[in-house]
């Protein structure tokens, strides 16, 4: 199989749920081996992007790409893990048994599980009851469930809500690790200070894309040191080409 | 084609239904005891008559797999769809027939060991007359696996578990009463007796009924049973067609 220097490409996507357009003629390219940030507020669609990456999302036209082929076709599942905003492990097994359920889907041993609990910082919990631990660490089971498959590509959403500033730095760290290993991961946060942890930044807001640079870029683009400030800058000049409710407009017609 | 990865995906599907249910240690104690305390009131309701208790007893025994395994299936299913496991389940290698096959033999298997409780409470201390005890075995792992097609099936109309908890009355009891436990399937107006006709639970009683009398399999029993594999078949390729992986 040739290998593509890219790890996802997206042309023109449109994503239309019920009668909202939820994605807007986005197009993009995410390159192999790096860590992207997929910032922007709450309703954005970032997580209908990651859905549209993974290949479970109905789209009404473009194309998605994901490692040299279409998105969704049953070659990926091996090659592609999605870690969906709410932990999805079953809150009445037990940390170990949930992860051994995963890694028998994937055809991974125990040992895998062994280091994925290990890379989350779960192991003293690993006969806890899933539902019995708190929120954040029930986000690191799921999260442990996408690593002990070793995907080539990770769809990370939310990964670091409900951290402490510990856990996420920790987090943060290994997403770098990953990286550096040849993994390329997408990581969508609404915390814009996260922004600053990663190679290329794609900024979302209603639908479309308003910038898609380095964190270094986005501070020269706005003038702004503070990403916060920066993402608010970008955000107002989007609105200035085009009016806020114009998505709106165009949709009805 | 089963390979040997797909068989690990499905008795991993299997071992995982069976640890979820070995944490609900109530929900197991429930399953396993009320069908045979039920089959117990049944037996002192009917204490002036025998003759009555002698027919509808066996009847129940098919009956108890078929409602608490369709009960149990459609409220893990809607759990499973509601917490996003469903959805990333469909993500990873696992096929959807693995997840059903999966799901049906872990309720299966609960299921036997359900009949198997039911049927020594009822061949024991009851003292219930049935010619072979492995057609009572047969035919309860057929209709429980039905119960779990049907329960697999209608979870996908269910948005939570208390609407699937509404399915209950709404799927069983309609074919409870036209099944024949109450009144004879011939006895019944012709209308009531059509659409008994075409729901699979008049089959499991007319089995059960017949499984008092006759030594093994007859011809009627194997037609039943031919009807309630096709019933199964059925309800499996339309829960198969609910599990979408690409949703709106």
């Amino acid at each position: 199989m040739n290998k593509p220097d890219y790890a996802i490409r997206i042309r023109d996507l449109v994503v239309v749920r019920g009668r909202k357009l939820v994605l807007d003629e986005l197009s993009t390219t995410i390159g192999a081996g790096s860590v992207t940030g997929l910032l922007g507020p709450s309703g954005c669609g970032k997580t209908t992007l990651i859905r549209c990456i993974a290949g479970i999302q109905l789209v009404k036209s473009g194309t998605v790409e994901v490692l040299g082929e279409p998105a969704g076709v049953a070659t990926l599942r091996r090659r592609v893990a999605y870690v969906t905003q709410a932990s999805s492990v079953y809150p009445d097994l037990t940390v170990v048994q949930n992860l051994e359920y995963f890694a028998a889907l994937m055809d991974r041993s125990a040992s895998d599980v062994v280091t994925a609990l290990d890379q989350v910082g779960l192991t003293a919990c690993r006969t806890d009851l899933t539902g019995n631990l708190s929120g954040g660490q029930r986000t690191r089971v799921s999260l442990a469930a996408a690593l002990l498959s070793e995907p080539e590509l990770f769809l990370l959403d939310e990964p670091t809500v409900g951290l402490d500033p510990v856990l996420r730095r920790d987090l943060w760290k290994l997403f770098g690790d990953l990286a550096a290993a040849g993994h390329t991961l997408l990581v969508s946060s609404h915390v814009m200070d996260e922004a600053a942890r990663c190679e290329r930044v794609l900024l979302l807001r209603e639908g479309r894309l308003i910038a898609d640079d380095t964190p270094d870029g986005l501070r020269r683009q706005s003038g702004q040191d503070d990403l916060e400030q920066a993402f608010l800058t970008l955000a107002e000049r989007a609105g200035h080409t085009e009016e806020p409710n114009a998505v709106q407009e165009r949709q009805a017609s | 084609m089963i390979t040997k990865q797909s068989a690990r995906r499905t008795s991993a599907t299997a071992k995982r239904v069976l640890q979820q249910l070995g944490h609900d240690r109530r929900s197991v104690a429930l399953m396993l005891v009320v069908p045979a305390v039920l089959l117990i009131l049944f037996k002192y309701v009917y204490t002036g008559n025998a003759a009555l208790f002698d027919q509808i007893g066996p009847q129940l025994l098919g009956i108890f797999p078929f409602i608490i395994m369709f009960l149990v299936t459609s409220v893990t299913m809607v759990r499973e769809r509601t917490s996003g496991t469903l959805e990333r389940l469909l993500t990873t290698p696992l096929a959807r027939g693995e997840l059903i096959g999966g799901y049906a033999f872990a309720f299966g298997s609960t299921a036997l060991l359900q009949s198997v409780v039911t049927t020594a409470v009822a061949l024991g201390p009851l003292s219930m007359k049935v010619n072979s005890v492995w057609v009572i075995a047969v035919f309860a792992i057929v209709d429980a696996l039905l119960g779990t097609a049907l329960g697999l099936l209608m979870s996908a109309f269910a948005r939570t578990e208390f609407q699937a908890v509404q399915f209950m009355p709404a799927i069983v009891l309609p074919q409870l009463l036209l099944c024949g436990l109450l009144n004879p399937r011939p006895e019944m107006a012709a209308v009531l007796r059509w659409i008994s006709n075409v729901l699979p639970l008049s089959y499991v009683t007319d089995a059960f009924t017949r499984a008092r009398t006759v030594q093994g399999l007859d011809a009627q029993m194997w037609r039943d049973l031919a009807i309630l594999a096709g019933c199964l078949i059925l309800a499996l390729g339309l829960a198969s067609t609910t599990l979408r992986r690409r949703t709106p």
